[in-house]
């Protein structure tokens, strides 16, 4: 079914709304604890413009926290963004004909939520045509992208009338629990972040933020193994 | 935390870069190319590889208490790591965590 380039966008558009239930506490809470960490208003929104990957921008805020040097910084946080290489991969098969300057759009926007909604839809409708494609894509990142700057805003300038007692130290652990915990998906999962944990408390004695990334490439190796071999065992 | 501005918007940048290169790669520059499957397998592990890593010495070790573990801290993130495991709600996980810090913290303090 082919419904032409305005009614894709507004289905994107429609489809992509109900995450900003999910997107609202988490941009505010990065706005929040990033003023308190102490960067500037022009930084905190430097981060949500020019990364807007929530989980790898608090990443980067916490080890900036502990004094860990820019390389591991960089490292640990673009470690996180890494599975988006899978989406941008996806993505070709689809969206490979569409001129550059909309691949280049796209790739800024492809974002967990917009790359999972665009995707589906691709194997939904697989007879769409490619601008059908890009519209939707750029409808489904309008609700998600630029809340993204606004409430990461909010966040900022509500941060510092925040009093000490509210425990915000906290808001980052259990943001980050909340993220991961639904996407324990598998045993495999399970396996990584298990691994994950034990692995970085055990190596908390090595030089700020480098414990993080021996402990992540140990445990992608785990749930890349516990995935082999439960896939051998069916 | 670092306060200088420079080292602050070097990171900002580069990791800005480093992300857009990463979802640009394929749909930009490598193209219709199959990544091998062992790639797919540990890509597929990076974020609940490194995130719970990342948290674990901030629930066992929490700065605001000096370092020394602390009931409301550990109840609060077993209580959103297992309500997000049941719900697969990242925003009953999030209440439930904040509910249970506060109600402990209040109950202790």
């Amino acid at each position: 079914m082919r419904y032409g380039v305005r009614s894709a966008y507004w289905r994107g558009f429609r489809a992509g709304v109900p995450f900003l239930v999910v997107l609202i506490p988490f941009a505010m809470v990065f706005g929040v604890v990033a003023t308190e960490a102490g960067l500037s208003v022009a930084e905190v929104m430097g981060f949500s413009v020019l990364v807007i990957a929530g989980a790898s921008q608090i990443t980067a805020l916490q080890l900036m926290q502990e004094n860990a040097p820019t390389v591991i910084v960089l490292a640990a946080a673009l470690a996180v963004n890494l599975r988006m290489a899978m989406y941008s991969a996806a993505l070709v098969p689809h969206l490979g004909p569409a001129p550059l300057r909309q691949r280049l759009l796209i790739s800024y926007f492809n974002v967990d939520q917009t790359f999972a909604l665009a995707n589906a839809e691709y194997e939904r409708h697989p007879d769409l045509s490619v601008p059908e494609r890009v519209a939707y894509f750029l409808g489904a990142s309008t609700p998600v992208c630029p809340p993204w700057y606004l409430f990461t805003l909010a966040g900022a300038l509500v941060g510092t009338r925040i009093p000490p007692g509210f425990a915000l130290d906290f808001a980052v652990p259990i943001a980050f629990l909340s993220i991961i915990a639904p996407s324990l998906r598998t045993p495999a999962h399970l396996a990584a972040a298990f691994t994950s944990i034990v692995a970085a408390l055990a190596l908390a004695w090595m030089p700020s933020g480098l414990g993080v990334i021996v402990a992540g490439l140990i445990a992608m190796m785990v749930g890349a193994r516990v995935e082999l071999w439960l896939e051998a065992r069916k | 935390m670092t306060d200088d501005p420079v080292t602050v918007w070097t990171i900002i940048v580069l990791l800005g870069l480093g992300t857009f290169l990463i979802r640009f790669s394929f749909l930009g520059i490598i193209g219709d190319r199959k990544l091998p499957a062992w790639i797919l397998r540990h890509l597929r592990y990076t974020p609940v590889a490194v995130l719970p890593g990342l948290v674990a010495p901030l629930v066992i070790w929490p700065a605001a208490t000096g370092g020394q573990p602390d009931l409301p801290r550990i109840s609060a993130a077993v209580a959103a790591l297992a309500t997000g495991y049941l719900t697969k709600s990242f925003l009953a996980a999030f209440a439930t965590g904040a509910v249970t810090l506060y109600a402990l913290l209040y109950l202790t303090g």
